[in-house]
């Protein structure tokens, strides 16, 4: 019983927002029969095409970008010891914590008073946007970096090296493959992060640089088409399609081959 | 094993020089100076945190001494780094790499060093199985039992013809009965390749039936080096007789020097007893008499021999092992303490020679002692 209410209380608005993106009705109050036409207008709408363009972009960058810098993070405070590394370690997580509200103003500030440039060309414009989603998401990346390095048994290393191995074999052959899982599932994470992210977003946005969610929220002002659900929908598909490939390479990969 | 022939070696492959390491305040081994021959069967054996793992890291490169030197056949080990020297390892934990097969994790070594693919194969092949794997190529580390990981470990570290294996309680994780076969086939695989082998250890018994000469460690220094029987029948010191077998100590004193013969009260009984000499020792010096339970005999008074020391007490305990018991025999005087004295079931009985409560006199000669300084 707890269990059903639960289900309907997180998943009710959800299904309800999926079943009317395909209610034929301009007003979309009332159920007025089945039909795909607001999907097709939706991939029609060029706005947000372009919108979506944008938002895969950045969310392409803000992988790549944080997926270095989370790896070499995590990386360092695993191998090396220095000092005030509690310290460093706990401001890496502040902008997990800290409301996205404040970063989105700080970040507006910022970049108004180091004068980044606005007028940019595709994708350079974008480039705002995409720092930011890196500030909030390679923290992410470093925390699940650092927990799959954890576990690396170092007398693996210690073997390889004993084999003849150099350190760049080393890190290719044993830890690379140690880390392959963890590196796919929060590159996932990031790219999740950013496709998903409005707050932030918000504050870094131009009328050239807008990303699907922002575009959903300005269809809203205007009125609640089908089409903004159609558009909700297949963001809610592509973020679902992404967490269920990490949970999958969680379970099959490392499981597999960690079983003792 | 004692049986085993022992090579015309004798040349050094590996030589510590006053080799030391400290961890911050802890001296994990102190001044180590040890010389391995080539093709033999070399084992370290000592408590827990006597640093024959510490020593076994030097060997291998991943600690750098503190003080002293290192040679590997004569070359100075001081700046070359572990994988630049040709010793291989068999780690505790066998430290497979869990996502490569079999294959692949014997021919790492190999695939490091730029080998071509086709001697790789071969090569691989051929090791596969010398240790009796064949056929096991492509699966994966999880997929294998504690044996044959183990023989996977002992592969990869041997394809690269090292000149040294290092062996770190290569047998600790086996059960019993496969901690047999691989003894025997770790000494097979020695014999066939002529390869130095180094093996760490705590259990005696795998040191004592493996190597060709032992060393024993307690607290960062070497005790004791010498063959298994040296060890056992000679040990140069209380510790060394202490930690290898079993074996009763009865605290003396020193009375009289006769050649190599020494005489010495017992604090116990003030019986006397005549003992081979040890020359560390001064005329009125307290010392330790050595003697193992089964050179203890129980005195027969059909057979007369003048020259066996005798000591009287009561059986308190008996323990049956089968081919052999275990009598504790409390003996008093000023005080009392308890000698075990180990009797071989040579003849089919029912019963035990001597029952709980029996009063005997437990009688050894000369040469089956021997004396340690306090």
């Amino acid at each position: 019983m707890a269990l059903c209410c639960t289900i309907v209380f997180l998943y009710a608005p959800i299904i309800v927002l999926v079943i009317f993106s395909f209610n034929d009705s301009r007003r979309n109050v009332t159920w007025h029969g089945f039909t795909f036409k607001y999907y097709e207008k939706a991939l029609q709408n060029n706005n947000l095409i372009e919108a979506f363009f944008n938002s895969l972009s950045i969310a392409f960058f803000n992988t790549l970008f944080s997926l270095i810098l989370g790896t070499l993070t995590a990386l360092l405070l695993w191998r090396f010891r220095f000092s005030y590394k509690s310290v460093y370690e706990g401001i890496i997580l502040v902008p997990i914590i800290i409301p996205e509200i404040c970063i989105g103003i700080a970040l507006l500030v910022f970049f108004k008073l180091c004068g980044w440039p606005n007028d940019l060309p595709w994708p350079l414009n974008l480039s705002k946007i995409t720092c930011a989603h890196i500030l909030f998401s390679f923290p992410f990346v470093a925390v699940i970096i650092r927990a799959r390095l954890a576990t690396f048994n170092l007398a693996q290393e210690e073997a390889a090296l004993d084999l003849g191995a150099n350190h760049k074999q080393i890190f290719k052959n044993v830890l690379f493959p140690h880390l392959k899982p963890a590196l796919v599932v929060s590159s996932l994470l990031a790219f999740t992060l950013s496709l998903d992210d409005f707050v932030i977003t918000f504050f870094m946005s131009g009328p050239e640089t807008t990303t699907v969610p922002l575009k959903i929220y300005s269809m809203v002002r205007f009125s609640v088409t089908p089409e903004v659900n159609a558009a909700s929908t297949i963001l809610l598909l592509i973020t679902i399609a992404l967490a269920a490939i990490a949970i999958w390479i969680q379970r099959s990969w490392v499981q597999e081959i960690e079983k003792p | 094993m004692g049986a085993r022939d022992r090579k015309t070696m004798n040349r050094s492959i590996v030589q510590l020089k006053g080799i030391s390491k400290n961890y911050g305040t802890l001296e994990a081994i102190k001044e180590i100076d040890l010389d391995i021959f080539e093709g033999e069967f070399f084992s370290i054996i000592g408590p827990s945190g006597c640093g024959k793992t510490t020593l076994l890291r030097v060997l291998a490169g991943f600690e750098i001494p503190d003080s002293g030197s290192l040679y590997i056949e004569n070359i100075n080990m001081q700046n070359v780094p572990p994988n630049k020297r040709s010793i291989n390892m068999v780690f505790q934990s066998y430290a497979l790499f869990p996502h490569m097969n079999v294959l692949d994790n014997v021919a790492f070594g190999l695939k490091v060093d730029g080998v071509a693919r086709d001697e790789q194969a071969r090569r691989v092949k051929s090791m596969l199985s010398l240790v009796k794997l064949s056929g096991l190529e492509n699966r994966l580390p999880q997929q294998l039992s504690g044996g044959q990981l183990q023989r996977v470990a002992l592969a990869r570290a041997l394809i690269k013809k090292p000149q040294v294996l290092l062996l770190d309680e290569p047998l600790s994780a086996l059960d019993a009965k496969l901690r047999n076969e691989m003894r025997q086939e770790l000494i097979r695989l020695q014999k066939n390749l002529g390869i130095t082998f180094i093996l760490i250890t705590h259990d005696q018994q795998e040191a004592l039936s493996m190597a060709d000469r032992i060393a024993v460690m307690n607290e960062g220094t070497i005790q004791q080096v010498a063959s298994p029987s040296d060890l056992y029948e000679f040990p140069s010191n209380k510790f060394v007789a202490d930690f290898i077998g079993s074996i009763n100590f009865i605290g003396c004193q020193l009375s009289e020097i006769d050649g190599d013969v020494f005489k010495v009260i017992t604090r116990i009984s003030k019986d006397a007893f005549t003992v081979e000499g040890n020359n560390s020792l001064r005329i009125g010096q307290d010392c330790w008499l050595g003697i193992r339970p089964e050179k203890i005999n129980f005195e027969d008074a059909d057979v007369v021999n003048s020259h066996h020391n005798k000591l009287s007490g009561v059986v308190k305990n008996i323990t049956y092992f089968g081919q052999a018991s275990m009598y504790h025999v409390e003996v008093t005087g000023e005080k009392t303490a308890t000698i075990n004295v180990m009797e071989n079931h040579s003849q089919r009985s029912r019963h035990t020679t001597n029952k709980v409560g029996d009063s005997v006199v437990l009688c050894w000669s000369i040469e089956s002692s021997s004396l340690f300084t306090s």
